[in-house]
């Protein structure tokens, strides 16, 4: 699918309906490659091919949405789009007025073509086969070319298309001891394959030592960006939602009333601008370059869907109806990298962590696991790699008053999420020293 | 359509791989919610497309599309022809040594009474009613009444000349309330992460009591405003139906998946504790805990007569007395690994290839009421309905919190308690399984919402369950 055969399908809606029904048509489709290794072999390759669209018909306030899958053969579609929309047309009168419907009234159309340079997956399956000799190399190889399209009756038409790939993967050394890392962009860069296995195999001999158990108890603890990464995106689900906000379901309700407050040198943006996903959502309003969501430790914005802004009076800003953010930024603060070890001096070093959830969502009390590489650090020094440790900690104490330093340097993400599609969200963190952890299994 | 595809596909196949199957899946659904009073405008879904799978030189490719064309259906094939050749020199199984399944048959999943034939009015009424009946009270902040319905039609070829056809009809019934008082909330639901899936019609929300539920979801999401937190200490837990449809699926289910043992998920949902050598000897848990893989169960959400390789469904025990004797591992994984295992290749949808999967994974019932469980614990509490959920990679240390509890002292039902949680280690909870609830307290249960795989497959799993008894769990509360 490319701006012009979305075009003829917008050209098709527009004509098949009668006067006075509205439309929006958001649609979304891929050409992808998706390579599962194990062992440094494959275990299964293929390409999927597949589009689809959601069309929302409108009398008034009466509304009702169809979605379907895109075959990418015009005809083929047109006629699926008609059949969508006769079904939705019988249906419309039957269905109540909506109060909180808002629509996009302000026509503003975007473009966003980022040129890009896929290999062949064959090619990168023999890279890594290769690369990954000698090593226990497990993860997914996905790549190729995605898009977003929305148009409207109001003549609004926005495109976003690119081509990424993302090469995410372990080298395990032992059980569930392993090196996580990812490659990955709009390009291939052999080289830059040669080099990140090299650093995973580097790091794993950090691997060879007995693992050590630690007692539960808290530890100070340094978070790599990976780490704080999984934190954000658990605060993520409700954190910022003016729904949940308003329902008094967000994990940060506490944030919003004042009641408690983060370090001041926290600041958390929605940064649109700066990352990998199109600028418009799937109800055509067009998202600001950034929204800030925290600073100086204080809530200080919020995601505001089209219809939380109707229902609730308060203005949207582009976020998508579950009002989490696609590209978070955290600012990075003053402790570099290469200084973190000496700063954490004895604790636990957390590359990754794993499976959060929430103890206590009014208090932002969540627990988890460590995952991959964890170590014990003794006078800033890696001694021995960790069992796995469940941690329960309050995310207000964590980015509050346990928070000792934040990295001086961000590490970018770009999300390894394949559920029904490849994600165009990523988050951009730095990692952050906290004083306690709390491990309690 | 389907005639039409078993020719395009018979007249496409080459010469030359060992096997070329064609899965195609037509997936409708209807999604209906009504929130605090307000419908919200109802979401049609039609999903089609198919999925090619070739073995050839040793290696596997697939090729998934919605172009259902014959020259769509053609570049597929030709392009799992491709990966498969390209891959058979380093592919983690030689494809040469399998032989795949080439079933026929036909096979439809239970339904008394279409939902999606009622009037769109009559639906929403209900939904409207049971929204109603969920408010009328202060301090409740959202409710919302929701069925997403679907009817999935599946048609499974191989070039062996294999031809399965299989439907099903499904319903995920949801009730949800949000309380809130002093900037405290809490939530209760008719089956947390959308629990109460089953495959049926409009039966299901007879079945669940759908409107006067509303009224108990209502009443205990207020009752937990003014309740004392659970308290802290070792204690015994009884967890409800709806509880141990998440304590069997991530601590029974997910570890014995053979493809996790075998190292695919690693990267990802993880490895096992469980290893090759543990089958048929290892003491899972105690000698109460029985465990089935039953996709026969009726109207339990993940039936089927055949898996997405073509292996024909069976009921087998995985766990018998507490001893562990089987993985939960497809045609191709039991190959790999040389031990038997289940038809639970599945995958999540036409454009996803088949993995190991739980499908119904159930606890069979014991001989006790749920009054005797109550009355044998001295001092404990009885959990209901998952809320909060984490667990190891090797699924072995989890933490586990529910919607609402109940203290139980002296073998009776004492006050209710707001956020229940217990944590445990898989490999010895099960151990601690004391008594295991009859049929009387038995439940079929299931959710859309169970997710792995690289690439990342969300999928329908069932499980049905007693009520059971564990002893000295470590049990635990919210921040005071």
């Amino acid at each position: 699918m490319n701006q012009q055969s979305f075009g003829v399908l917008v050209d098709h809606v527009a004509n098949a309906l009668p006067a006075g029904i509205g439309f929006t048509l958001n649609a979304s489709g891929e050409q992808s490659d998706f390579v599962r290794f194990n062992h440094a072999k494959v275990r299964q390759p293929g390409t999927v091919q597949q589009g689809d669209a959601a069309l929302r018909l409108i009398d008034g306030k009466r509304h009702t949405t169809a979605q379907l899958t895109l075959s990418g053969n015009a005809e083929t579609d047109k006629a699926r789009l008609s059949e969508s929309i006769a079904t939705v047309l019988a249906l419309l009168s039957q269905v109540p007025e909506d109060p909180h419907l808002l629509l996009s009234e302000e026509v503003c159309p975007t473009f966003q073509s980022t040129p890009t340079d896929i290999p062949s997956a064959e090619s990168v399956v023999d890279a890594v086969c290769e690369e990954g000799q000698g090593t226990d190399l497990v993860g997914i190889y996905a790549g190729g070319t995605l898009w977003r399209a929305f148009a409207n009756h109001h003549g609004q038409r926005n495109w976003f298309d690119s081509g990424s790939l993302l090469l995410d993967y372990s080298l395990v050394h032992s059980a569930d001891k392993a090196v996580k890392s990812s490659i990955g962009g709009t390009s291939w860069d052999r080289a830059e394959l040669t080099s990140s296995v090299a650093v995973a195999k580097q790091q794993l001999v950090a691997l060879d030592q007995p693992s050590r158990t630690v007692e539960p108890g808290s530890y100070r603890a340094w978070l790599a960006p990976a780490a704080v990464a999984e934190l954000l995106e658990l605060m993520s689900m409700d954190g910022f939602s003016e729904r949940a906000h308003q329902m008094g379901a967000s994990c940060l309700q506490r944030l919003a009333s004042g009641e408690v407050s983060l370090d001041s040198r926290v600041r958390l943006t929605e940064d649109t601008v700066g990352g990998l996903g199109p600028a418009f959502q799937s109800a055509g309003f067009v998202k600001p370059d950034q929204v800030v969501l925290v600073a100086d430790g204080k809530l200080a914005g919020k995601l505001v869907s089209p219809r939380s802004s109707a229902e609730y009076g308060v203005v949207a800003n582009g976020a998508s109806a579950r009002e989490t953010p696609s590209s978070l930024v955290m600012a990075p603060g003053d402790l570099p990298t290469e200084e973190a070890l000496a700063a954490l001096g004895t604790g636990i070093w957390v590359s990754n962590l794993w499976y959060l959830n929430y103890s206590d969502r009014n208090s932002a009390r969540v627990t988890g696991m460590t995952r991959f590489a964890t170590f014990w650090v003794e006078d800033g020094k890696l001694v021995a790699p960790l069992s796995v440790m469940r941690f329960d900690a309050s995310l207000i104490k964590l980015f509050g008053n346990d928070l000792e330093a934040i990295g001086a340097e961000t590490a970018f993400l770009p999300s390894a999420s394949t559920y029904g599609s490849r994600s165009t969200d990523s988050i951009r963190v730095p990692g952050m020293l906290v004083k306690a952890l709390p491990f309690t299994l | 359509m389907s005639d039409a595809l078993i020719q395009t596909f018979r007249a496409a196949l080459p010469a030359g791989p060992d096997h070329v199957s064609l899965r195609w899946m037509d997936k409708r659904e209807t999604l209906l919610t009504v929130r605090d009073d307000v419908v919200q405008a109802p979401v049609l879904a039609h999903d089609v497309g198919v999925m090619v799978t070739v073995h050839e030189n040793g290696g596997l490719g697939y090729a998934a599309t919605a172009d259902l064309s014959a020259s769509g259906l053609r570049a597929a094939i030709e392009r799992a022809r491709q990966w498969a050749k390209a891959v058979g020199a380093v592919s983690v199984i030689d494809t040469r040594t399998l032989t795949m399944p080439a079933p026929k048959g036909e096979w439809r999943g239970p339904m008394t009474t279409s939902w999606d034939a009622l009037a769109l009015s009559e639906r929403l009424d209900r939904l409207k009613r049971a929204c109603a009946a969920a408010g009328g009270r202060d301090n409740i902040s959202m409710r919302e009444a929701s069925v997403l319905s679907s009817v999935t039609e599946t048609l499974y070829l191989t070039s062996a000349g294999g031809e399965v056809r299989q439907s099903a009809v499904a319903m995920t019934p949801e009730i949800e309330v949000f309380t809130l008082k002093d900037g405290h909330s809490q939530r209760r639901t008719l089956g947390g992460l959308r629990g109460a899936s089953r495959q049926g019609g409009a039966e299901i929300l007879d079945a669940f009591a759908f409107e006067e539920t509303a009224v108990r979801i209502r009443d205990e999401a207020l009752q937990l405003l003014d309740a004392p937190d659970c308290p802290t200490g070792e204690m015994d837990i009884i967890l409800a139906p709806d509880q141990m449809m998440l304590q069997i699926h991530e601590s029974i289910g997910h570890p014995i998946e053979l493809d996790r043992i075998l190292g695919d998920e690693r990267n990802y949902a993880g490895t096992s504790f469980v290893t090759m050598d543990m089958f048929g000897s290892y003491q899972y848990g105690s000698e109460v805990l029985n465990v089935s893989f039953a996709p026969d169960e009726p109207g339990e959400f993940a039936g089927y007569g055949w898996d997405d390789d073509g292996t024909k469904g069976e009921r087998v025990l995985l766990i018998e007395n507490g001893l562990l004797k089987r993985p939960l591992g497809g045609a191709i994984s039991q190959a790999r690994a040389g031990i038997n295992g289940v038809a639970n290749s599945r995958a999540s949808s036409w454009n996803r290839p088949p993995i190991d999967r739980m499908a119904n994974l159930n606890v069979e019932p014991g001989d006790t009421s749920l009054d005797a469980l109550i009355g044998g614990v001295e001092r404990g509490i009885y959990m209901q309905t998952n809320l909060s959920w984490s667990i190891d990679d090797s699924r072995n240390k989890f933490q586990f919190g529910c919607e609402f509890g109940r203290e139980i002292v002296d073998g009776e039902l004492r006050g209710v308690v707001k956020n229940p949680n217990y944590r445990g280690i898989s490999a010895s909870f099960w151990r601690n399984l004391a008594t295991v609830g009859d049929r009387s307290t038995y439940e079929v249960l299931g959710t859309p919402y169970c997710g792995k795989g690289e690439p990342n497959q969300v999928i329908g799993v069932g499980h049905a369950s007693p009520a059971c008894h564990f002893t000295n769990i470590s049990v635990f509360g919210g921040e005071a």
